[in-house]
């Protein structure tokens, strides 16, 4: 027997993975505008951040009407709890791309500092992340999450290369602070967006496994 | 850096209770109801939309069910009882019409214990239908058995239907006793508490029963259970004392109730 609520979660999980292609496009455009100097791109990625912020409401509204109506559980409880937090986490992933469109505008109408190869890198692996949670969500594969969790790693270290390297051209060179200062901050916008991938990640174990597996240094007895 | 296409929102279901209003199918106004002096609902009017499932919910003794007996006049059979105000169906105040029989075949009940007559699965629809229609043999097998998958129930009798009722399980009676309503094509089914007897699985069942019957009808189902209700209905009561309280969307009701004693209710804190 198919039951009416089996509907009502397919429809919340695909409008999650919508919210998540926006969020992975605005990223991918983010960035794509500051290799680019390409104002426009950022605009658009300003303008479609709506998009996703309704859908965080929205979803919310889904869970809470699911979690008040349905009172599920187990597995269908661990989803409704894990999808919830997500949410969370995809809307901060768009903001973090609208922080980096900004500053790009801001970068724009600087020369550029040095050339661009660890931000592309850093910005496919923190993409891949984001999109490999959302795949191991729908697929429940805990061992995709296990590796969204460990490319965190790679992603602290670019951040850490781009840190050191952009801290040299400013104690060089005081012309190019400014805009390698707004390189930092997307080089901190794009980690920050890895920690969101590996949250997601987490919560997909959760849903799975129903394990938690955030604080692994916490004895939980 | 190759751009990203616009990815395509999923499409989705009308949400439920965000749907236009339905039309209003059924109405009580000011309706006053009294087993001999006893006050059992007091003063309740109330709008049921059509083609939704209403749920009542309340402690017991709040009137819930009596208030459902109203809607078909089931009270009629008793002496001492009376109900004054006006319940409107389609129009007209069922109160006080005269045909009490075209009633009953516009508004079917089901009851909280199935209660099939003591003769085959094929009589106990046939019957029913019988009061008010005229049909060949064949019209009538067709019936029966439309009725029986409406109410889910088809696929497991279909090869005993000259075997008596009283043999099928307890969610099998129920269902039947809801193919029996179904028979006569009721515009409005009232279910007081159908699946109080019921195992889990039965209960499930017939939530879902309810969801495929809603299209066809307007459903006002008596639920002690509030998950129940919370699950099942579109609209949602909650009475106390006699007295409604509180008549909103169900995804309302149990998420941002406006009444503190529907709150109370809800979250168990009393009732």
């Amino acid at each position: 027997m198919e039951r009416h609520f089996e509907h009502d979660l397919e429809e919340l999980k695909q409008r999650l993975l919508w919210m998540g292609s926006l969020a992975e496009r605005a990223v991918h455009q983010s960035v794509q505008s500051l290799l680019e100097a390409d104002e426009a791109v950022a605009e658009t990625v300003l303008t479609e951040e709506d998009a996703i912020n309704e859908m965080q409401i929205e979803i919310d509204e889904r869970v809470q009407r699911l979690l008040a109506l349905q009172a599920p559980m187990a597995v269908d409880l661990r989803f409704l709890l894990a999808v919830s937090r997500i949410n969370g986490d995809l809307e901060r992933i768009g903001d973090q791309a609208v922080n980096i469109a900004q500053s790009a505008m801001r970068v724009m109408r600087h020369p550029q500092v040095k050339p661009y190869v660890d931000l592309p890198r850093m910005t496919e692996l923190a993409e891949g992340m984001v999109r490999d949670s959302l795949n191991a969500l729908v697929r429940g594969d805990q061992e995709l999450a296990q590796s969204v969790m460990q490319r965190d790693d790679q992603v602290d270290r670019l951040r850490d290369q781009l840190f050191r390297e952009l801290l040299t051209y400013m104690m060089e060179n005081s012309a190019v602070v400014f805009a390698a200062f707004e390189l930092v901050l997307v080089a901190k916008n794009l980690e920050r967006i890895g920690d969101h991938a590996t949250n997601i990640a987490e919560d997909v174990i959760y849903f799975v496994a129903g394990r938690d597996v955030r604080h692994p240094a916490l004895d939980r007895r | 850096m190759a751009p990203i296409p616009i990815p395509v929102k999923p499409a989705e279901r009308p949400q439920e209770g965000s749907a236009a209003l339905t039309p209003v199918k059924m109405a009580a106004r000011n309706l006053n109801f009294y087993y001999g002096k006893f006050h059992a609902v007091k003063n309740v009017s109330i709008e049921i939309r059509e083609r939704v499932v209403t749920a009542f919910i309340g402690p017991s003794g709040c009137g819930k069910s009596t208030l459902l007996r109203v809607f078909n006049r089931m009270y009629d059979l008793y002496p001492r009882q009376r109900a004054e105000g006006e319940v409107i169906l389609d129009g007209e105040n069922i109160l006080t019409v005269k045909s009490i029989r075209a009633l009953r075949s516009k508004v079917g009940m089901v009851f909280q214990k199935p209660t099939p007559f003591p003769m085959s699965i094929h009589e106990n629809i046939a019957f029913g239908v019988r009061l008010y229609e005229n049909l060949s043999r064949s019209a009538m097998d067709d019936r029966v058995q439309q009725s029986l998958t409406r109410a889910g129930l088809w696929e497991e009798v279909k090869d005993k239907l000259n075997q008596s009722g009283l043999g099928l399980s307890g969610g099998q009676q129920q269902r039947l006793c809801i193919a029996r309503a179904l028979a006569v094509n009721p515009e409005v089914l009232l279910m007081d508490e159908p699946c109080s007897a019921l195992d889990p699985v039965s209960t499930a069942k017939i939530e879902e029963l309810l969801f495929e019957l809603k299209g066809a009808c307007t459903i006002l189902i008596v639920t002690h259970n509030m998950q129940q209700a919370a699950r099942a209905s579109d609209y949602t009561a909650f009475m106390l004392q006699g007295a409604l309280i509180e008549y909103s969307e169900t995804s309302k009701l149990f998420t941002t109730p406006s009444d503190s004693r529907t709150e109370a209710y809800i979250t168990g804190r009393f009732g």
